[in-house]
Protein backbone atom coordinates (compact mmCIF):
# COMPACT_ATOMS: atom_id res chain seq x y z
CA UNK A 1 0.00 0.00 0.00
CA UNK A 2 1.09 3.47 -0.69
CA UNK A 3 0.55 5.72 2.13
CA UNK A 4 0.98 9.54 2.01
CA UNK A 5 0.52 11.35 5.62
CA UNK A 6 0.50 15.22 5.65
CA UNK A 7 2.69 15.55 3.53
CA UNK A 8 3.74 19.34 2.84
CA UNK A 9 5.99 20.78 0.04
CA UNK A 10 7.37 23.96 -0.78
CA UNK A 11 8.49 25.97 -3.54
CA UNK A 12 10.30 28.75 -2.20
CA UNK A 13 7.70 30.97 -0.53
CA UNK A 14 5.28 29.05 -1.60
CA UNK A 15 3.28 26.12 -0.39
CA UNK A 16 2.16 23.69 -3.36
CA UNK A 17 1.18 20.41 -1.33
CA UNK A 18 0.00 21.60 2.24
CA UNK A 19 -1.13 18.74 4.46
CA UNK A 20 -2.48 16.11 1.89
CA UNK A 21 -2.99 12.20 3.50
CA UNK A 22 -4.23 9.34 1.47
CA UNK A 23 -3.62 5.72 0.78
CA UNK A 24 -3.88 3.50 -2.43
CA UNK A 25 -4.15 0.39 -1.60
CA UNK A 26 -1.89 -2.52 -3.62
CA UNK A 27 -2.87 -3.47 -7.10
CA UNK A 28 -5.21 -0.67 -7.59
CA UNK A 29 -5.41 2.50 -10.03
CA UNK A 30 -5.67 5.91 -8.20
CA UNK A 31 -6.60 9.11 -10.17
CA UNK A 32 -5.52 12.47 -9.23
CA UNK A 33 -7.51 15.28 -10.67
CA UNK A 34 -7.23 19.25 -10.38
CA UNK A 35 -6.82 21.94 -12.39
CA UNK A 36 -3.17 23.47 -13.68
CA UNK A 37 -1.51 24.68 -10.28
CA UNK A 38 -3.28 22.40 -7.97
CA UNK A 39 0.15 20.25 -7.29
CA UNK A 40 -0.99 17.40 -8.71
CA UNK A 41 2.76 16.85 -10.37
CA UNK A 42 4.63 18.34 -7.48
CA UNK A 43 2.93 15.23 -5.52
CA UNK A 44 4.13 12.82 -7.69
CA UNK A 45 7.56 14.34 -7.91
CA UNK A 46 7.53 14.20 -4.45
CA UNK A 47 6.50 10.90 -4.17
CA UNK A 48 9.81 10.04 -6.66
CA UNK A 49 11.84 11.67 -4.43
CA UNK A 50 12.68 14.29 -7.41
CA UNK A 51 11.22 17.16 -4.70
CA UNK A 52 12.11 17.04 -1.19
CA UNK A 53 9.06 17.48 1.34
CA UNK A 54 9.06 19.84 3.82
CA UNK A 55 7.01 17.75 6.65
CA UNK A 56 4.88 14.44 6.32
CA UNK A 57 5.71 11.21 5.47
CA UNK A 58 5.58 8.22 2.71
CA UNK A 59 5.42 4.96 3.18
CA UNK A 60 5.24 2.14 0.50
CA UNK A 61 4.83 -1.40 1.37
CA UNK A 62 5.11 -1.09 4.87
CA UNK A 63 8.03 1.17 4.67
CA UNK A 64 9.07 4.65 4.56
CA UNK A 65 10.39 6.27 1.65
CA UNK A 66 9.96 9.71 2.36
CA UNK A 67 13.67 11.78 1.31
CA UNK A 68 14.80 8.98 -0.60
CA UNK A 69 16.63 9.34 -3.88
CA UNK A 70 14.78 8.19 -7.43
CA UNK A 71 17.47 6.33 -8.29
CA UNK A 72 16.94 4.33 -4.92
CA UNK A 73 13.30 4.39 -5.12
CA UNK A 74 13.34 2.47 -8.56
CA UNK A 75 15.27 -0.12 -7.03
CA UNK A 76 12.24 -0.48 -4.87
CA UNK A 77 9.86 -0.59 -7.59
CA UNK A 78 8.95 2.95 -7.58
CA UNK A 79 9.04 4.24 -11.21
CA UNK A 80 7.97 7.62 -12.16
CA UNK A 81 6.74 8.33 -15.65
CA UNK A 82 7.22 12.50 -15.94
CA UNK A 83 4.98 15.33 -17.89
CA UNK A 84 5.83 15.74 -21.56
CA UNK A 85 6.43 12.37 -22.84
CA UNK A 86 9.14 11.51 -20.29
CA UNK A 87 12.08 9.99 -23.40
CA UNK A 88 15.24 11.20 -23.89
CA UNK A 89 15.39 12.34 -27.45
CA UNK A 90 18.65 12.65 -28.38
CA UNK A 91 18.96 8.20 -27.93
CA UNK A 92 16.87 5.26 -29.99
CA UNK A 93 13.97 3.77 -29.02
CA UNK A 94 16.14 0.66 -27.45
CA UNK A 95 18.43 2.51 -26.06
CA UNK A 96 15.14 4.72 -24.40
CA UNK A 97 13.78 1.24 -23.46
CA UNK A 98 17.08 -0.11 -21.96
CA UNK A 99 17.50 2.72 -19.67
CA UNK A 100 15.06 1.35 -17.37
CA UNK A 101 16.82 -2.14 -17.02
CA UNK A 102 20.45 -0.97 -16.65
CA UNK A 103 20.20 -0.95 -12.84
CA UNK A 104 18.97 -4.46 -13.02
CA UNK A 105 22.90 -5.36 -14.53
CA UNK A 106 21.17 -8.83 -16.13
CA UNK A 107 21.13 -8.85 -19.71
CA UNK A 108 18.77 -11.71 -20.30
CA UNK A 109 16.05 -9.88 -17.60
CA UNK A 110 16.43 -6.80 -19.92
CA UNK A 111 15.86 -8.13 -23.04
CA UNK A 112 12.69 -9.91 -21.55
CA UNK A 113 11.50 -6.75 -20.23
CA UNK A 114 11.72 -5.46 -24.17
CA UNK A 115 10.21 -8.16 -25.49
CA UNK A 116 7.04 -7.25 -23.44
CA UNK A 117 6.88 -3.67 -24.02
CA UNK A 118 6.95 -4.64 -28.08
CA UNK A 119 4.41 -6.66 -27.17
CA UNK A 120 2.30 -3.72 -25.66
CA UNK A 121 3.56 -1.72 -28.36
CA UNK A 122 3.96 -3.01 -31.34
CA UNK A 123 4.67 0.22 -32.87
CA UNK A 124 7.55 0.67 -30.79
CA UNK A 125 9.18 -2.30 -32.38
CA UNK A 126 9.08 -1.80 -35.67
CA UNK A 127 11.36 1.25 -34.54
CA UNK A 128 13.49 0.41 -32.44
CA UNK A 129 16.51 1.67 -34.09
CA UNK A 130 15.41 5.33 -34.92
CA UNK A 131 15.64 8.31 -32.50
CA UNK A 132 13.14 8.79 -30.06
CA UNK A 133 12.48 12.71 -31.46
CA UNK A 134 11.18 11.15 -34.54
CA UNK A 135 8.32 8.93 -32.94
CA UNK A 136 4.77 11.11 -33.01
CA UNK A 137 3.49 12.32 -29.51
CA UNK A 138 1.72 9.17 -29.19
CA UNK A 139 4.84 6.90 -29.84
CA UNK A 140 6.71 8.96 -27.58
CA UNK A 141 4.28 8.59 -24.36
CA UNK A 142 4.45 4.57 -25.06
CA UNK A 143 7.98 4.81 -25.53
CA UNK A 144 8.07 6.54 -21.58
CA UNK A 145 5.38 4.15 -20.25
CA UNK A 146 7.61 1.32 -21.70
CA UNK A 147 10.94 2.40 -20.33
CA UNK A 148 8.79 2.10 -16.84
CA UNK A 149 7.67 -0.78 -17.54
CA UNK A 150 11.13 -2.74 -18.46
CA UNK A 151 12.30 -1.05 -14.75
CA UNK A 152 9.95 -3.95 -13.23
CA UNK A 153 7.92 -1.04 -10.91
CA UNK A 154 5.39 -2.48 -8.18
CA UNK A 155 4.08 1.20 -8.24
CA UNK A 156 3.85 3.72 -11.65
CA UNK A 157 3.66 7.11 -11.45
CA UNK A 158 2.31 8.60 -14.36
CA UNK A 159 2.09 12.29 -14.68
CA UNK A 160 -0.73 13.09 -17.53
CA UNK A 161 0.17 11.10 -20.26
CA UNK A 162 -3.02 12.30 -22.39
CA UNK A 163 -1.18 15.14 -22.47
CA UNK A 164 -1.64 16.68 -26.16
CA UNK A 165 -2.27 13.21 -27.54
CA UNK A 166 -5.16 13.16 -30.58
CA UNK A 167 -8.45 10.93 -28.79
CA UNK A 168 -7.90 7.77 -30.29
CA UNK A 169 -4.32 7.85 -28.76
CA UNK A 170 -5.63 8.75 -25.68
CA UNK A 171 -7.87 5.96 -25.59
CA UNK A 172 -5.35 3.33 -26.05
CA UNK A 173 -2.94 5.02 -23.43
CA UNK A 174 -6.13 4.98 -20.69
CA UNK A 175 -6.45 1.49 -21.87
CA UNK A 176 -2.68 0.09 -21.67
CA UNK A 177 -2.67 1.66 -18.25
CA UNK A 178 -5.98 0.16 -16.81
CA UNK A 179 -4.27 -3.31 -18.14
CA UNK A 180 -1.01 -2.72 -16.16
CA UNK A 181 -3.01 -2.48 -13.22
CA UNK A 182 -5.61 -5.01 -13.56
CA UNK A 183 -3.61 -7.96 -15.31
CA UNK A 184 -0.37 -7.16 -13.92
CA UNK A 185 -1.27 -5.73 -10.77
CA UNK A 186 0.92 -2.71 -10.79
CA UNK A 187 -0.50 -0.09 -8.29
CA UNK A 188 -0.65 3.14 -10.67
CA UNK A 189 -1.07 6.40 -9.39
CA UNK A 190 -2.28 8.81 -12.18
CA UNK A 191 -2.19 12.43 -12.76
CA UNK A 192 -4.48 13.78 -15.18
CA UNK A 193 -6.37 16.71 -16.45
CA UNK A 194 -8.55 14.73 -18.45
CA UNK A 195 -10.53 13.84 -15.18
CA UNK A 196 -13.48 11.86 -16.46
CA UNK A 197 -10.85 9.54 -18.58
CA UNK A 198 -8.81 9.57 -15.57
CA UNK A 199 -11.83 8.39 -13.57
CA UNK A 200 -13.14 6.34 -15.74
CA UNK A 201 -10.37 3.85 -15.49
CA UNK A 202 -9.67 3.70 -11.87
CA UNK A 203 -10.19 2.64 -8.50
CA UNK A 204 -9.76 5.77 -6.54
CA UNK A 205 -10.12 9.40 -7.12
CA UNK A 206 -8.31 12.27 -5.43
CA UNK A 207 -9.17 15.27 -6.13
CA UNK A 208 -6.91 18.68 -5.26
CA UNK A 209 -7.16 22.05 -5.57
CA UNK A 210 -4.60 24.50 -4.13
CA UNK A 211 -2.23 21.95 -2.42
CA UNK A 212 -5.17 20.35 -0.57
CA UNK A 213 -7.37 17.32 -0.96
CA UNK A 214 -10.93 18.62 -1.59
CA UNK A 215 -12.51 15.39 -2.23
CA UNK A 216 -10.83 11.88 -2.29
CA UNK A 217 -13.16 8.09 -2.44
CA UNK A 218 -14.47 5.35 -5.22
CA UNK A 219 -14.24 6.74 -8.31
CA UNK A 220 -17.72 6.11 -10.14
CA UNK A 221 -19.37 8.11 -6.43
CA UNK A 222 -17.18 11.04 -7.60
CA UNK A 223 -17.54 11.23 -10.86
CA UNK A 224 -21.55 10.71 -9.81
CA UNK A 225 -21.05 13.29 -7.56
CA UNK A 226 -22.93 16.54 -9.20
CA UNK A 227 -21.68 19.35 -6.52
CA UNK A 228 -17.73 17.71 -7.40
CA UNK A 229 -18.69 17.57 -11.01
CA UNK A 230 -19.70 20.81 -12.02
CA UNK A 231 -17.02 22.35 -8.93
CA UNK A 232 -13.94 20.17 -10.33
CA UNK A 233 -14.37 17.70 -12.99
CA UNK A 234 -15.36 20.18 -15.20
CA UNK A 235 -18.19 18.80 -16.85
CA UNK B 1 53.60 17.85 -55.52
CA UNK B 2 56.37 16.74 -53.20
CA UNK B 3 55.54 20.17 -51.29
CA UNK B 4 51.62 19.35 -51.10
CA UNK B 5 52.32 15.44 -49.93
CA UNK B 6 54.52 17.45 -47.62
CA UNK B 7 51.86 19.78 -46.63
CA UNK B 8 49.72 17.04 -46.41
CA UNK B 9 51.40 15.12 -44.05
CA UNK B 10 52.54 18.00 -41.41
CA UNK B 11 48.81 18.37 -41.13
CA UNK B 12 47.89 14.98 -40.21
CA UNK B 13 50.57 14.97 -37.60
CA UNK B 14 49.23 18.23 -36.37
CA UNK B 15 45.32 17.49 -36.41
CA UNK B 16 46.24 14.08 -34.49
CA UNK B 17 47.30 16.03 -31.26
CA UNK B 18 44.03 18.11 -32.01
CA UNK B 19 41.74 15.36 -32.40
CA UNK B 20 43.53 13.62 -28.99
CA UNK B 21 42.46 16.93 -27.04
CA UNK B 22 39.28 17.18 -29.00
CA UNK B 23 38.59 13.50 -28.25
CA UNK B 24 39.06 14.55 -24.01
CA UNK B 25 37.10 17.62 -24.68
CA UNK B 26 34.01 15.52 -26.67
CA UNK B 27 34.21 12.97 -23.85
CA UNK B 28 32.97 15.22 -21.22
CA UNK B 29 30.62 17.22 -23.06
CA UNK B 30 28.93 13.59 -23.61
CA UNK B 31 29.08 12.88 -20.36
CA UNK B 32 28.08 16.17 -18.45
CA UNK B 33 27.21 18.78 -21.64
CA UNK B 34 30.28 20.88 -20.04
CA UNK B 35 32.61 22.36 -22.37
CA UNK B 36 35.68 21.83 -20.26
CA UNK B 37 37.97 24.65 -20.43
CA UNK B 38 40.49 22.92 -17.68
CA UNK B 39 41.09 20.27 -19.85
CA UNK B 40 44.54 21.67 -20.72
CA UNK B 41 45.52 22.64 -17.23
CA UNK B 42 44.36 18.79 -16.19
CA UNK B 43 46.87 17.47 -19.06
CA UNK B 44 49.59 19.93 -17.94
CA UNK B 45 49.72 18.02 -14.32
CA UNK B 46 49.61 14.75 -16.21
CA UNK B 47 52.76 15.95 -18.25
CA UNK B 48 54.46 17.37 -15.35
CA UNK B 49 53.78 13.58 -13.42
CA UNK B 50 55.30 12.19 -16.35
CA UNK B 51 58.25 13.96 -16.39
CA UNK B 52 58.61 13.65 -13.35
CA UNK B 53 58.66 9.61 -13.43
CA UNK B 54 60.46 9.87 -16.35
CA UNK B 55 62.97 11.65 -14.89
CA UNK B 56 63.13 9.45 -12.11
CA UNK B 57 62.89 6.30 -13.96
CA UNK B 58 64.23 5.98 -17.19
CA UNK B 59 61.07 4.58 -18.45
CA UNK B 60 58.40 6.72 -20.73
CA UNK B 61 56.17 3.79 -20.65
CA UNK B 62 55.76 3.96 -16.74
CA UNK B 63 55.68 7.63 -17.13
CA UNK B 64 52.46 6.91 -19.89
CA UNK B 65 50.70 4.70 -17.36
CA UNK B 66 51.26 7.86 -14.52
CA UNK B 67 49.59 10.40 -17.22
CA UNK B 68 46.45 8.57 -17.91
CA UNK B 69 46.30 7.25 -14.20
CA UNK B 70 47.05 11.02 -13.04
CA UNK B 71 45.14 12.52 -15.65
CA UNK B 72 41.92 10.18 -14.99
CA UNK B 73 42.10 10.85 -10.98
CA UNK B 74 42.22 14.60 -11.75
CA UNK B 75 39.53 14.65 -13.44
CA UNK B 76 37.14 12.27 -11.24
CA UNK B 77 38.67 14.64 -8.39
CA UNK B 78 37.56 17.74 -10.44
CA UNK B 79 33.87 16.49 -10.77
CA UNK B 80 33.00 15.48 -7.60
CA UNK B 81 34.62 17.90 -5.59
CA UNK B 82 34.10 20.99 -7.84
CA UNK B 83 31.47 20.06 -10.55
CA UNK B 84 29.22 18.32 -8.69
CA UNK B 85 28.29 20.59 -5.97
CA UNK B 86 28.64 23.43 -8.46
CA UNK B 87 25.76 21.44 -10.69
CA UNK B 88 23.71 21.14 -7.04
CA UNK B 89 23.81 24.63 -6.44
CA UNK B 90 23.88 26.51 -9.95
CA UNK B 91 21.71 23.86 -12.45
CA UNK B 92 18.71 26.04 -12.89
CA UNK B 93 18.16 29.52 -15.02
CA UNK B 94 21.07 31.22 -16.47
CA UNK B 95 23.55 30.81 -14.70
CA UNK B 96 23.08 27.25 -15.11
CA UNK B 97 25.11 27.66 -18.76
CA UNK B 98 27.57 30.16 -17.88
CA UNK B 99 28.44 28.60 -14.48
CA UNK B 100 30.27 25.56 -15.93
CA UNK B 101 32.39 27.81 -18.68
CA UNK B 102 34.07 30.22 -15.96
CA UNK B 103 34.77 27.53 -12.96
CA UNK B 104 36.27 25.95 -15.86
CA UNK B 105 37.77 28.97 -17.66
CA UNK B 106 39.00 29.48 -14.02
CA UNK B 107 40.31 26.43 -13.08
CA UNK B 108 43.10 26.43 -15.90
CA UNK B 109 44.34 29.43 -14.63
CA UNK B 110 44.48 27.97 -11.08
CA UNK B 111 46.26 24.69 -12.12
CA UNK B 112 48.47 26.68 -14.26
CA UNK B 113 49.25 28.89 -11.09
CA UNK B 114 49.92 25.65 -8.94
CA UNK B 115 51.86 23.89 -11.27
CA UNK B 116 53.87 27.26 -12.14
CA UNK B 117 55.09 27.01 -8.24
CA UNK B 118 55.64 23.48 -8.06
CA UNK B 119 57.54 22.95 -10.97
CA UNK B 120 58.33 26.62 -12.14
CA UNK B 121 57.71 28.88 -15.49
CA UNK B 122 61.06 27.20 -17.13
CA UNK B 123 60.69 24.69 -19.49
CA UNK B 124 61.58 21.10 -19.32
CA UNK B 125 62.77 19.04 -21.95
CA UNK B 126 60.45 15.98 -22.75
CA UNK B 127 62.28 13.21 -24.93
CA UNK B 128 60.27 11.29 -27.50
CA UNK B 129 59.99 7.95 -26.60
CA UNK B 130 60.35 7.02 -30.86
CA UNK B 131 62.47 8.41 -33.35
CA UNK B 132 61.30 12.11 -34.26
CA UNK B 133 63.87 11.67 -37.53
CA UNK B 134 61.11 11.17 -40.70
CA UNK B 135 60.51 8.74 -42.93
CA UNK B 136 62.99 8.22 -45.69
CA UNK B 137 61.19 7.14 -49.02
CA UNK B 138 64.04 6.77 -51.52
CA UNK B 139 65.96 9.55 -51.37
CA UNK B 140 63.25 11.52 -49.99
CA UNK B 141 62.88 12.12 -45.96
CA UNK B 142 59.25 12.69 -45.15
CA UNK B 143 58.32 15.42 -42.87
CA UNK B 144 56.55 12.94 -40.99
CA UNK B 145 58.40 10.71 -38.15
CA UNK B 146 57.32 7.75 -36.04
CA UNK B 147 56.19 10.03 -33.06
CA UNK B 148 54.06 11.35 -35.58
CA UNK B 149 52.49 7.92 -36.22
CA UNK B 150 52.60 6.97 -32.62
CA UNK B 151 50.53 9.80 -32.21
CA UNK B 152 47.77 8.96 -34.89
CA UNK B 153 47.77 5.87 -33.72
CA UNK B 154 46.92 6.19 -30.35
CA UNK B 155 44.28 8.94 -31.13
CA UNK B 156 42.47 6.31 -33.66
CA UNK B 157 43.22 3.79 -30.52
CA UNK B 158 41.31 6.42 -28.53
CA UNK B 159 38.60 6.99 -30.62
CA UNK B 160 37.91 3.64 -31.07
CA UNK B 161 38.31 2.33 -27.26
CA UNK B 162 35.39 5.32 -26.39
CA UNK B 163 33.34 5.10 -29.29
CA UNK B 164 32.63 1.21 -28.06
CA UNK B 165 32.34 2.37 -24.44
CA UNK B 166 29.70 4.92 -25.21
CA UNK B 167 28.05 3.13 -27.76
CA UNK B 168 27.80 -0.57 -27.24
CA UNK B 169 28.33 -0.94 -23.66
CA UNK B 170 25.91 -0.02 -20.47
CA UNK B 171 28.17 1.92 -18.98
CA UNK B 172 28.14 4.23 -22.30
CA UNK B 173 23.94 4.56 -22.45
CA UNK B 174 24.33 5.70 -18.62
CA UNK B 175 26.94 8.36 -19.57
CA UNK B 176 24.93 9.26 -22.57
CA UNK B 177 21.46 9.48 -20.48
CA UNK B 178 22.73 11.29 -17.64
CA UNK B 179 24.23 14.08 -19.89
CA UNK B 180 21.50 14.08 -21.94
CA UNK B 181 18.53 14.18 -19.44
CA UNK B 182 19.61 13.93 -15.54
CA UNK B 183 16.30 13.83 -14.14
CA UNK B 184 15.29 11.06 -16.50
CA UNK B 185 18.26 9.10 -16.00
CA UNK B 186 17.76 9.05 -12.57
CA UNK B 187 14.07 7.78 -12.72
CA UNK B 188 16.10 5.40 -14.67
CA UNK B 189 18.05 3.87 -11.77
CA UNK B 190 21.14 5.48 -13.04
CA UNK B 191 23.16 7.23 -9.74
CA UNK B 192 23.89 9.96 -12.10
CA UNK B 193 26.50 11.60 -9.86
CA UNK B 194 28.87 9.09 -9.82
CA UNK B 195 27.97 8.41 -13.17
CA UNK B 196 29.48 11.80 -14.28
CA UNK B 197 32.50 11.48 -12.09
CA UNK B 198 33.46 8.25 -14.87
CA UNK B 199 32.99 10.52 -17.40
CA UNK B 200 35.30 13.18 -15.77
CA UNK B 201 37.25 10.06 -14.97
CA UNK B 202 37.35 8.71 -18.72
CA UNK B 203 38.30 12.87 -20.13
CA UNK B 204 41.10 13.01 -18.09
CA UNK B 205 42.73 10.33 -19.01
CA UNK B 206 42.23 10.87 -22.96
CA UNK B 207 43.84 14.47 -21.77
CA UNK B 208 47.17 12.50 -20.22
CA UNK B 209 47.61 10.76 -23.14
CA UNK B 210 47.11 13.86 -25.20
CA UNK B 211 49.14 15.77 -23.24
CA UNK B 212 52.43 13.76 -22.91
CA UNK B 213 52.12 12.44 -26.78
CA UNK B 214 52.09 16.11 -27.79
CA UNK B 215 55.05 17.15 -25.78
CA UNK B 216 57.03 14.49 -26.91
CA UNK B 217 60.28 15.60 -28.02
CA UNK B 218 58.97 19.01 -26.88
CA UNK B 219 58.89 21.61 -24.21
CA UNK B 220 57.15 21.56 -21.55
CA UNK B 221 55.58 25.18 -19.19
CA UNK B 222 52.53 25.55 -17.85
CA UNK B 223 51.11 27.67 -20.70
CA UNK B 224 52.07 24.95 -23.01
CA UNK B 225 49.07 23.48 -23.80
CA UNK B 226 46.82 26.62 -23.91
CA UNK B 227 46.78 27.02 -27.47
CA UNK B 228 46.19 23.47 -28.29
CA UNK B 229 43.23 23.67 -26.22
CA UNK B 230 41.72 26.09 -28.63
CA UNK B 231 42.71 24.40 -32.06
CA UNK B 232 41.21 21.17 -29.92
CA UNK B 233 37.78 23.14 -29.49
CA UNK B 234 38.12 24.31 -32.86
CA UNK B 235 38.16 20.55 -34.32
CA UNK B 236 35.67 19.67 -31.54
CA UNK B 237 33.06 21.70 -32.95
CA UNK B 238 34.00 20.84 -36.36
CA UNK B 239 33.14 17.47 -36.07
CA UNK B 240 30.61 17.17 -33.58
CA UNK B 241 30.91 18.14 -30.30
CA UNK B 242 28.40 14.79 -30.18
CA UNK B 243 30.66 12.19 -32.00
CA UNK B 244 34.03 10.94 -30.90
CA UNK B 245 34.71 10.12 -34.52
CA UNK B 246 33.64 13.59 -35.35
CA UNK B 247 36.46 15.28 -32.80
CA UNK B 248 38.99 13.04 -34.94
CA UNK B 249 37.70 14.17 -38.34
CA UNK B 250 37.51 17.54 -36.97
CA UNK B 251 41.13 17.62 -36.09
CA UNK B 252 42.43 16.34 -38.90
CA UNK B 253 40.73 18.41 -41.13
CA UNK B 254 41.69 21.60 -39.21
CA UNK B 255 45.31 20.52 -38.71
CA UNK B 256 45.77 19.47 -42.88
CA UNK B 257 43.74 22.98 -43.63
CA UNK B 258 45.82 25.23 -41.22
CA UNK B 259 49.28 23.19 -42.70
CA UNK B 260 48.24 24.73 -45.98
CA UNK B 261 47.58 27.90 -44.58
CA UNK B 262 50.78 27.77 -42.98
CA UNK B 263 53.07 26.46 -45.58
CA UNK B 264 51.49 28.78 -48.02
CA UNK B 265 49.75 31.88 -46.80
CA UNK B 266 52.04 32.29 -43.82
CA UNK B 267 52.34 31.85 -39.84
CA UNK B 268 50.27 34.91 -39.07
CA UNK B 269 47.15 33.76 -40.94
CA UNK B 270 46.92 30.68 -38.84
CA UNK B 271 45.19 31.80 -36.08
CA UNK B 272 42.40 34.11 -37.40
CA UNK B 273 41.90 31.17 -40.09
CA UNK B 274 41.17 28.66 -37.34
CA UNK B 275 38.85 31.34 -35.87
CA UNK B 276 36.90 32.00 -38.93
CA UNK B 277 36.03 28.52 -39.18
CA UNK B 278 34.83 28.42 -36.42
CA UNK B 279 32.54 30.69 -36.80
CA UNK B 280 31.93 29.74 -39.93
CA UNK B 281 30.95 25.50 -38.57
CA UNK B 282 28.83 27.51 -35.80
CA UNK B 283 26.78 29.42 -38.38
CA UNK B 284 26.44 27.05 -41.13
CA UNK B 285 26.36 23.70 -39.36
CA UNK B 286 26.28 23.88 -35.49
CA UNK B 287 26.13 20.59 -35.00
CA UNK B 288 29.42 19.51 -37.05
CA UNK B 289 30.06 17.46 -39.51
CA UNK B 290 29.32 13.98 -37.97
CA UNK B 291 26.75 16.08 -35.70
CA UNK B 292 22.37 15.01 -36.20
CA UNK B 293 19.61 17.06 -36.86
CA UNK B 294 16.14 17.59 -37.05
CA UNK B 295 13.42 16.21 -34.70
CA UNK B 296 10.05 15.25 -35.49
CA UNK B 297 8.28 17.95 -33.41
CA UNK B 298 5.32 16.12 -32.29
Amino acid sequence: MLKVERLVVEHGAIRAIDGISFEVATGSLAAVIGSNGAGKTTLLRTLSGLKESKLGKVWWNGREITGMKPEDLVRRGISHVSEGKSVIPELTVKENLALGGLWRGNKSELAQSIEEVVNLFPRLGERMSQRADTLSGGERQMLAIGRAWVSKPSLLLLDEPSLGLAPLVVEQIFATVSMLCRERGITIVLVEQNAMGALSIADKGIIINLGVIVAQGDAKQLIDDPALRSAYLGY
Amino acid sequence: MQQIINTFLIGISIGSIYSLMALALVLVWRSTRVVNFGQAGQAIVSTYVAWEVVNRSGSYFLAFVFAVAIGGLLGGLIESGLMRTLFKHASEGPIAAVAPVIVTLGLLGVIRAVVGLIWTNEGKRFESPVDTAGFVIGDTTLPFSRLNLLIVVMAAIVMIIFSIVFQKTNLGLSLRAAAYNPEIARLSGIRVSQTRTIGWVFAGAAGGVAGILVTSNDTLTPNSLDTLLVFAFTAAVIGGLESLVGAVVGGLVLGIGLSFILIYLGTSLVFPTAFIVLVLVLLIRPAGIFGVKGARSA
